[in-house]
């Protein structure tokens, strides 16, 4: 149907009385880096959630690349093989496990999820470590990494069962300036070979530096969007201000939660 | 957060230490026994017509020692006072001042005769032989019995005759912890035979059907009263109520009251009176099986005890270490079964495991052996070390459940996302990420249950298995002191169980390390 990757229309998530998404719509291209931000609490996380079905949602429309997720409950088993093929997720705490190396973090799924013989699968998780330049730190186990390091066997792990779309929460929260920047450079590489990326973040530097689009998200819809540079310098809605006046009283831009 | 299992029902050798330093506090803060009262020992788990709880009033007991104790009490002009102690502990009792005698079917052996002080025989018993009645013309003598297992009452004479049977002849020797259950076992096939004094023998034709008793007499033994050695004079003075006992008929009327009277008893009598210290001295007279060369003598002879039985104290420290590791290799596989299904399961699931861990949990693992045991015994007959093993891994199951039940729940719930993202499965996502995490965090418990299963262990000896600490009991029976067989007991299971905590830390260790 549509030619977008994400294709969220209307989308509601009730947990318990309270309604966390009260209607998102919400398009994604091929290659755009997207970024999601608004206020904690506005259910950026949760939408994320949603799409990586993780969280069943109570209505409306939500596609990944072709594969149509029902409202109302968790997908049938079918549907996640199908699901967990199109969408990566890399967590805001990494959530690498623990009892394994950087190395055989990256090859576990394609191993035994996509049966990619082991030694294909080590040194093409090799090739990955090496471009998110952590290579050296193949044999690490999770907790002898810096956070900057996990964040980038993170995104390696996800990256290693190739899927067309790329969902980050807070990709930037456990990084310093230089490494953000060495962050966007990976991700824009990613964009141009056709990844799509859709990052949860409250680093507006990072977004007007690195994001083809920005989306700002409050009490739990989409309520202003466009090129970041025109919605970051002259926002229009108040939840947009908002955020951006918050923004400004911080001096340590990198590590908000 | 794991916790650890809280520890269950306690070995015997705890309950048996925790009993000697109560009862060692309380003597010793205990007067002598007052004037006009006289304390005998004796199991009333012997039963009837030993010593058994009087069916009318459960509170006292009856039995044809009872009457004899009665007797000598009278005489001494001080009221009898029943002090209840287990068979086997009866010599180590009456040294430790539990009681100034102790009685019910107390056989004269050397050993006894060494480290006591011992009465004079008052009842002539004969070794007999029994078995089914359909093997009454196949097996008439211990010679007919080789390879073929043969039960009796463990820490007795009976028991002596069957080892040096098992060395000479080839038979196997099966010891229990009472005089019921080798006959009931009998009946069941589990035995071919049963060794045991005539009375008890009679006690269980009456009893059970379909067993034939062999009129061959193995070995001929005489009842006594034990006393501790600086009680000479009382022993004296008991000496002499007998003797007179024997020869005005009030003996004779206690033992025809309780139908175990026979010609054997006169000609004892006769014996006794003429020759009081000579008479049957040397224990049990030989027969063909002898005894005497079985007997080590008294303590001097200790060193050469311990080399005799190292060997079987060796082997039974083998047993306790092979039940040991498959109890717990059961227990690890039932527990992670029945943990999955509580944290996996539907409600009928969850609810069934549950109520299992709570039933196991909650009752004694020693009642759950004798059910598994003796209570299944009619519907299926299951092999002691097969029972014992079953007992204990099953009981741990429950333990090992809850441990892995706390440490899958433990797992935090990003690392299970993470991998569901990834794309595993379920059962992916539990082999390879939280069964992993999970047993890295259980391994610390596990290994603590581990060792107190080593030490559970020795509950199987109810069920017949001669482990490590019923070895050592046997042992300290016969050589009349715990000092030595306990403390080589102890060293045994320490040699076991450090190496295994010191495995388990060098694990722990490993998996802290990077690995592939």
């Amino acid at each position: 149907m549509s030619g977008f990757v994400l294709d969220a229309r209307g989308v509601t998530l009730r947990r318990g009385l309270r309604e966390v998404l009260c209607g998102v719509d919400l398009q994604v291209s091929r290659g755009e880096l997207v970024a999601l931000m608004g206020l904690s609490g506005g259910g950026k996380t949760t939408f994320l959630r949603a799409v990586a079905g993780l969280e069943a949602f109570d209505g409306g429309v939500l596609s990944v690349d072709g594969v149509h997720l029902q409202p109302g409950r968790v997908p049938s088993a079918k549907i996640l093989r199908a699901l967990r093929r199109k969408v990566g997720m890399v967590f805001q705490f990494h959530y690498l496990f623990e009892h394994m190396t950087a190395i055989h973090n990256v090859w576990l799924a394609p191993v035994h999820v996509h049966k990619v013989p082991r030694t294909e699968a080590e040194s093409r998780a090799r090739v990955l470590l090496e471009q998110m330049g952590v290579a050296a730190r193949a044999h690490a186990l999770p907790r002898e990494l810096s956070g900057g390091e996990a964040q980038r066997v993170a995104i390696a792990r996800a990256l290693a069962v190739d899927p067309p779309l790329l969902l980050m929460d807070e990709p930037t929260a456990s990084l310093d300036p230089a490494r953000r920047d060495e962050l966007g450079d990976t991700l824009e590489r990613l964009t141009q070979s056709g990844r799509t990326l859709l990052a949860a973040t409250h680093d507006d530097d990072f977004v007007r530096d690195y994001a083809d689009r920005v989306v700002v998200m409050a009490d739990g819809r989409v309520v202003e969007q466009g090129v970041p540079s025109q919605v970051l310098t002259s926002p229009r809605h108040p939840a947009t201000r908002q955020l951006l006046s918050q923004k400004k009283n911080k001096t340590d831009r990198g590590s908000t939660p | 957060m794991i916790t650890t299992a809280a520890r269950r029902g306690r070995p015997r050798p705890a309950i048996v230490w925790l009993a000697v330093v109560m009862l060692a506090a309380t003597v010793a803060a205990q007067p002598p026994a007052p004037a006009g009262e006289l304390r005998w020992g004796g199991d009333p788990e012997g039963g009837y017509p030993y010593v058994e709880a009087d069916p009318n009033d459960p509170t006292r007991v009856v039995g044809f020692e009872v009457d004899v104790a009665t007797l000598i009490a009278t005489a001494l002009g001080s009221r009898p006072r029943f002090v209840s102690v287990q068979f086997s502990s009866i010599d180590a009792s009456v040294k430790r001042g539990d009681f100034a005698i102790g009685m019910g079917g107390v056989e004269d052996t050397p050993a006894r005769r060494a480290t006591l002080a011992v009465t004079v025989p008052y009842y002539e018993f004969r070794e007999v032989i029994t078995v089914r009645q359909g093997d009454a013309a196949q097996f008439k003598t211990l010679a007919d019995l080789r390879g073929r297992r043969v039960g009796t009452l463990g820490g007795t004479i009976a028991y002596e005759i069957l080892l040096k049977a098992q060395a000479e002849l080839g038979l196997v020797a099966v010891s229990y912890d009472d005089d019921v259950h080798p006959y009931s076992d009998l009946v069941l096939g589990r035995l071919d035979a049963v060794l045991l004094d005539h009375v008890l023998a009679e006690k269980a034709m009456r009893r059970e059907r379909g067993l034939a008793t062999q009129p061959e007499t193995v070995a001929v033994g005489y009842y006594v009263g034990v006393l501790d050695k600086k009680d000479a004079a009382l022993r004296d003075r008991i000496d002499r109520i007998l003797l007179g006992a024997m020869r005005d008929g009030s003996l004779e009327a206690i033992f025809r009251r309780w139908n175990i009277w026979n010609d054997d008893q006169p000609k004892l009598y006769a014996r006794v009176l003429a020759s009081p210290t000579a008479a049957a001295g040397g224990g049990a007279r030989g027969t063909a099986d002898g005894l005497d060369s079985s007997h080590g003598g008294g303590p001097t002879d200790a060193t050469a005890a311990v080399v005799r039985y190292l060997p079987a104290l060796f082997r039974a420290a083998l047993i306790t270490i092979v039940l040991s590791c498959l109890a717990m290799a059961l227990a690890v596989i039932a527990g992670v079964l029945v943990a999955s299904g509580r944290v996996y399961g539907g409600p009928v699931l969850r609810g069934a495991l549950t109520a299992y861990v709570e039933l196991t949990r909650g009752t004694p693992v020693l009642l759950q052996l004798f059910v598994l045991y003796y209570g299944l015994a009619e519907v299926v007959r299951l092999p002691a070390f097969v029972a014992a093993l079953l007992g204990l891994g099953l009981n741990y199951a429950a333990y090992e459940s809850e441990i892995y039940r706390s440490a899958l729940e433990a797992v935090p719930r990003g690392q299970l996302e993470a991998a569901r993202v990834l794309g595993l499965s379920e059962p992916q996502v539990f082999t390879l990420v939280r069964g992993p995490q999970a047993l890295r965090l259980a391994l610390a418990p596990m290994t603590n249950d581990f060792v107190a299963l080593l030490k559970d262990s020795s509950l199987v000896s109810v069920l017949t298995v001669v482990e490590l600490t019923k070895q050592t009991q046997i042992f300290a029976a016969n050589l009349g002191s715990w000092v030595v067989p306990g403390a080589l007991c102890a060293m045994l299971y320490l040699a076991m169980s450090l190496p295994l905590s010191r495995a388990a830390r060098r694990m722990e260790a490993k998996w802290k390390a990077p690995t592939s």
